[in-house]
């Protein structure tokens, strides 16, 4: 148990000291001793994140749960910084400290005439850091630590080309629409520290089930029942952190960092983090069909909704925003089926595809000198070898064609959500469903545009247009593997096998994925069960119909366009979120600021309070200083008066 | 109780010290000044050597000598603290006093007979030997406020500090004289004892008992026994200040320890506002009234910390009057953090100081981000923790003593603390604008030795050190005061 300790104490904290080294000594290490001291952070990390999971997932090895350092204890309510280690976790940390390394080589080269390198390599391996704390607690006060912290590196990072003014926009717009998330998830923490007295995720989830039938008043005298409330509470951070309808609005825009990073953070990790949360708290949400059916189709309708933008969307890195916020989608739809751990392989999947295919997009965006415009593109399979194999083997992963690991994790939620029973199934079945094709359709037309056809259109590109270096197309390969064959091994055990025990907690009502298991035999029946349904017919339908539109006729895009003009307007504004919160909550925001700023600030604090006190601390201060004369006759004096004084107060009187 | 030579070995510490201290008086007669920097090389040694005895050494709580000398988990503690603050303040003081031809042996010597005098009031079983260490402090501290003998500021000062600690000491012997009047007894348990079986007169108790908190507030510095306070610290040479102004207190923690928990905790706070508990809130209060509010208006930075000191000081009356294992633990931690944080804004005040300019109007230190990012820094962290801004240390400090407060149902007395707390952050924040925000008057690069270059980092991480880990320093804290 003691070595174990240290391992994961070490896992944790390499990181940490390779973002400290390049962070803080990036004068004396230079671009090289950047790249090295980090990238060796997060490998030994990685490896021992390997070990860990042959440890547990392999060798069995017991549950680790242990408080290591206790910060403090206020009023009974004990704040500990402390590891969970089971599969769960080993699962995650492994697929996180993957995914950074694969990150960490590749920034090498696309950052590497870039300024702010060694900036650049201290946040990554600072937010490396920070996830393996988020996933690693074993209780929601360093959960929100993590959280924060992960969350606080995303806003640097977004933020990284902090001249360009897009970018400013965009990481406050990500911080602020965090803020409402995590607004709601610090309730939720709250609601739990007051009703169960404890942070611990073991302790809370034992009492949990006492607590199903409490209900609290939150205004007036209706009732609302705890755990509803709670997990409600808890589930507006997720929706905050893993970009869900309304508070989605961030995601598109963090595009504007570099991106490696869009695809660690905003892709493969942390956007991840809220479905994690969920499926970690899933004791507390099994008591709450209320909350389960409120995720179900918040996910379902992001899946869908989010997705149709995705093709009309131009920016090669905003296609595939647009495609992990639907995925995203899928993963929460899962979990308010009550199939989390098919949410969990969905997220792992969806953390190696998609993390290819960004870096697949940033090979294609150094490769045409930065420039991310898909129309300028075309024919870049001629020039990219690697990237364009690699990137069709991560579109087929997403659009979940038969086999690859994609597949089964979505055919997997599809049919979990087609067996759920609470309200909003239905609906969201079809949703997931209709999104099948969306998906293929986005996908292809990228990919397309992108590698086939005649091109580049950007006729100055020819010219430099080349295969990227070596530091970049290794991590593409390394990635493509699992996307391929990931799902493939890792489906039995963790959807119908034990892998989950006793980490994920579903009530028997709810078990949808206990029925998807009564028909599971083995892989290839379940690809053979797959391609006889639907969603494999509409994936096949939208690859078919991208091909068509895209690359045979174009001229029939531009007729739909035209011919639905008002949809693609609905589409290109996104909904007009964006207008409405740029009006509503930013306008009124600022109407309300002017106003308190004129009336409360101006008159109130600065007239009265500010200058009024300044003006009697002043006044009194004077006073002082008149006493403190300098004549020593007078400090005696002051002493003596207050002996007199004293003795009258406690003697005499 | 009886004397045989292995009570001896619990003394050993100051035996030490007091050897070491001979040893450098005569070896410093025959060095050159050129050779000085040994007796600074040994004074060091004497103190690590110093605390290696108390760490080394018993510390099951037992009283030898007749009651003089007690040994306890407390008393390790504060030797330890105050043994480290000291090895700080010599650092810093070295280029200081060699710039201005006063690096002399005498300081380290007076220096270290201070520090001899407080171990032993640390220590102290009885009124008697506390009253021995007690003097020997003070007149080893007023030797060194007049360090510079051509600084008229300074002559005045340890003139002032000389006549008011007088005046102190006689009070306090007369409150001696009254306690021992009441009770019989001079060792502080006997005290407690008399006074736990009621047989002695209540009100000449009180009355001694007035005298004695006066000496001890002088000690502290608290209002109206403050005077001298401000005056000292600014005529004081900054390196003097810089001792002074910090290990002293740790010392004064132990001797109100000692005096009102020990032996007078039958008038403590479960007698209200009749016993101790009522005094000190006075006190308290005044404390951080007056501290926080003139601080505002000062432009010499000695003179701000000093009244920034005595606002400190009342946050630490304010956990000994909270009283219980949970208020005195939370003023210890309070005491050692506020002597650890003193010493480094003074010492990184002397090392700002260069040959024939003083760093200490407010306006010496503007633009030291650009002349000095990392010294910037460790000021930044050290003036944070005096304001008591999360994460450095300070904030847990004031958090553990606010909590303390409301857990002995003091809550306005809480919200008093926090409402000057906040006047307080005003002048704190000050300094950091004008570190950081201010241009520069002079472009010329501190020129700080190695030594003091270390001991301000170890000294300004440490506020951060702590900060995030406050319950590894705590947990000893409540360790000690557990073992009383």
């Amino acid at each position: 148990m003691e070595d174990m300790k240290t391992i994961y104490l070490i896992l944790v904290l390499a990181p940490l000291a390779g973002s400290v080294i390049a962070g803080l000594f990036r004068n004396q290490i230079g671009k090289a001793g950047a790249h090295w001291v980090t990238i060796l952070g997060v490998g030994v990390s990685f490896l021992l994140s390997a070990y860990v999971f042959w440890q547990h997932v392999m060798n069995g090895a017991p549950v680790f749960n242990e408080n290591l350092y206790t910060w403090m204890v206020v009023d009974g309510l004990e704040m500990h910084v402390g590891f969970l280690v089971d599969n769960l976790t080993a699962m995650m940390i492994t697929v996180v400290t993957f995914v950074s390394l694969m990150v960490h080589i590749y920034t090498v080269g696309y950052m590497a005439h870039e300024d702010g390198y060694q900036r650049f390599f201290s946040y990554i391996s600072l937010f490396t850091f920070s996830m393996l704390m988020l996933v690693m607690s074993n209780n929601f006060l360093q959960l929100f630590f993590g959280w924060e912290a992960v969350g606080l590196v995303s806003y640097l990072l977004i933020g990284f080309y902090y001249k360009r003014e897009t970018a400013i926009f965009a990481n406050m717009k990500a911080f602020l629409v965090n803020r409402v998330g995590d607004f709601g998830f610090i309730l939720g923490i709250a609601a739990i520290a007051m009703y169960f007295n404890s942070l611990d995720y073991a302790q809370v989830f034992s009492a949990a089930p006492d607590k199903a039938g409490e209900t609290i008043s939150i205004w007036g005298d209706s009732q609302w029942s705890l755990m509803t409330v709670i997990c409600i509470l808890l589930f507006i951070g997720a929706m905050g952190k893993s970009a869900q309808m309304p508070l989605h609005v961030w995601l598109p825009d963090s595009m504007e960092g570099p991106t490696p990073i869009s695809a660690l953070i905003h892709a493969a990790t942390m956007v991840t983090a809220g479905i994690f949360m969920v499926a970690r708290t899933s004791p507390l949400f099994e008591l709450s069909e209320t909350a389960l059916s409120f995720v179900l189709i918040i996910g379902a309708t992001t899946a869908f909704f989010m997705g149709l933008i995705g093709i009309v969307q131009n920016d090669i890195k905003r296609v595939v925003a647009y495609s992990t916020l639907s995925q995203l989608g899928y993963m929460v739809a899962a979990l308010g089926a009550s199939a989390y751990a098919a949410g969990l392989f969905h997220l792992m999947t969806h953390a190696f595809f998609k993390a290819l295919l960004f870096l697949a997009a940033g090979s294609v965006i150094i490769g045409m000198h930065h420039n991310q415009d898909i129309r300028n593109m075309g024919g870049l399979r001629k020039y990219m070898k690697i990237t364009w194999i690699t990137a069709l083997l991560g579109s087929l992963a997403l659009i979940g064609f038969p086999g690859f690991s994609g597949f089964f994790s979505k055919d997997a939620i599809i049919e979990a959500v087609g067996y759920s029973q609470i309200t909003g199934a239905t609906y969201a079945h079809w949703l997931l469903v209709a999104g099948v094709f969306v998906t293929a359709l986005y996908s292809f037309r990228m990919y397309f545009l992108v590698f086939h056809g005649k091109g580049p259109r950007d006729e100055h590109a020819k010219d430099h247009l080349k295969e990227s270096p070596a530091v970049v197309t290794v991590p593409l390969i390394l990635l493509a593997i699992p996307s391929v064959f990931i799902g493939w091994f890792a489906i039995e055990p963790m959807l119908f096998g034990d892998f989950f025990k006793g980490v994920l907690h579903v009530a028997s009502a709810h078990d949808t994925l206990g029925e998807v298991g009564k028909t599971y035999h083995d892989q290839i029946g379940f690809i053979s069960h797959g391609m006889m349904m639907l969603p494999f017919w509409l994936a096949m339908a939208g690859l078919a119909v991208a091909w068509y539109v895209y690359l045979m006729k174009p001229s029939i895009a531009d007729g739909i366009r035209s011919r639905f003009d008002w949809l693609y307007r609905l589409l290109d504004r996104k909904y007009g979120f964006d207008e409405f919160n740029q009006a509503v909550f930013a306008g009124g925001s600022l109407f309300i600021g002017r106003l308190l700023w004129n009336v409360g600030d101006k008159t109130v604090i600065d007239g009265i309070a500010v200058n009024g006190s300044a003006r009697s601390v002043g006044v009194l201060a004077q006073a002082v200083r008149w006493v403190q004369s300098g004549y020593l006759y007078h400090y005696a004096i002051a002493m003596i008066l207050g002996l007199l004084g004293l003795l009258f107060w406690f003697v005499v009187r | 109780m009886d004397f045989n030579a292995s009570t001896l070995l619990l003394l050993l510490p100051e035996i030490v010290l007091l050897s070491a201290i001979a040893v450098i008086l005569v070896l410093d007669l025959f060095l050159d000044q050129s050779k000085r920097v040994f007796t600074y090389g040994m004074s060091l040694a004497a103190l690590v050597a110093t605390m290696a005895a108390v760490m080394l050494g018993d510390n099951t709580s037992q009283v030898v000598m007749h009651g003089a000398y007690v040994v306890d988990a407390m008393g390790s503690v504060l030797k330890v603290a105050l043994l480290s603050v000291g090895i700080f303040a010599f650092i810093y003081s070295r280029r200081y006093l060699s710039d201005r031809n006063l690096f002399k042996g005498e300081f380290y010597v007076l220096g270290l007979l201070a520090i001899l005098g407080m171990m032993i009031m640390v220590s102290a079983g009885s009124f008697l030997s506390l009253y021995l260490g007690l003097e020997l402090l003070a007149l080893s501290l007023y030797a060194l406020v007049a360090f510079d003998g051509d600084s008229k500021p300074g002559s005045e000062a340890a003139m002032k500090y000389f006549v008011l600690g007088a005046l102190a000491s006689g009070m306090l012997l007369y409150g001696i004289s009254m306690i021992y009047g009441a009770t019989g007894v001079l060792d502080f348990a006997g005290v407690a004892k008399v006074i736990a079986s009621g047989q002695a007169d209540q009100t000449v108790l009180t009355f001694g008992l007035v005298f004695v908190l006066i000496g001890i507030a002088f000690k502290f510095g608290a209002v109206p026994f403050h005077m001298w306070v401000p005056d000292v610290y600014q005529g004081a040479p900054v390196v003097v200040t810089a001792f002074l102004g910090s290990v002293p207190k740790i010392a004064a923690f132990a001797m109100a320890m000692r005096i009102l928990a020990e032996s007078m905790g039958g008038l403590g706070p479960e007698m209200g506002w009749q016993g101790w508990q009522g005094m000190l809130i006075i006190l308290a209060v005044l404390s951080l009234a007056l501290g926080n509010i003139v601080a505002l208006v000062q432009d010499n930075i000695k003179r701000m910390l000093a009244y920034s000191t005595i606002s400190h000081v009342g946050f630490i009356f304010l956990g000994l009057l909270a009283g219980g294992d949970k208020g005195y633990s939370a003023a210890m931690f309070y005491t050692i953090i506020y002597a650890l944080t003193a010493v480094g804004g003074f010492g990184l005040l002397a090392i700002l100081s260069r040959k024939g300019v003083e760093a200490e109007n407010l306006h010496d230190l503007k633009g030291l981000n650009k002349r000095s990012p990392w010294l910037a820094a460790m000021m930044l962290l050290i003036v944070f923790s005096m304001a008591g801004v999360p994460p450095t240390v300070g904030f847990f400090a004031k958090l553990f003593i606010l909590d303390a407060l409301v857990n002995a149902d003091l809550l306005w007395l809480a919200l008093v603390a926090v409402f000057f707390s906040v006047i307080g952050a005003f002048y704190y924040l000050r300094i950091i604008k004008v570190i950081y925000f201010d241009k520069p008057e002079s472009e010329e690069p501190i020129a700080a030795n190695v030594d003091a270059r270390l001991a301000i980092s170890v000294n300004g991480l440490a506020m951060l050190y702590y900060g995030i880990f406050p319950a590894s320093l705590l947990a000893v804290c409540q360790a000690a005061i557990a073992a009383l």
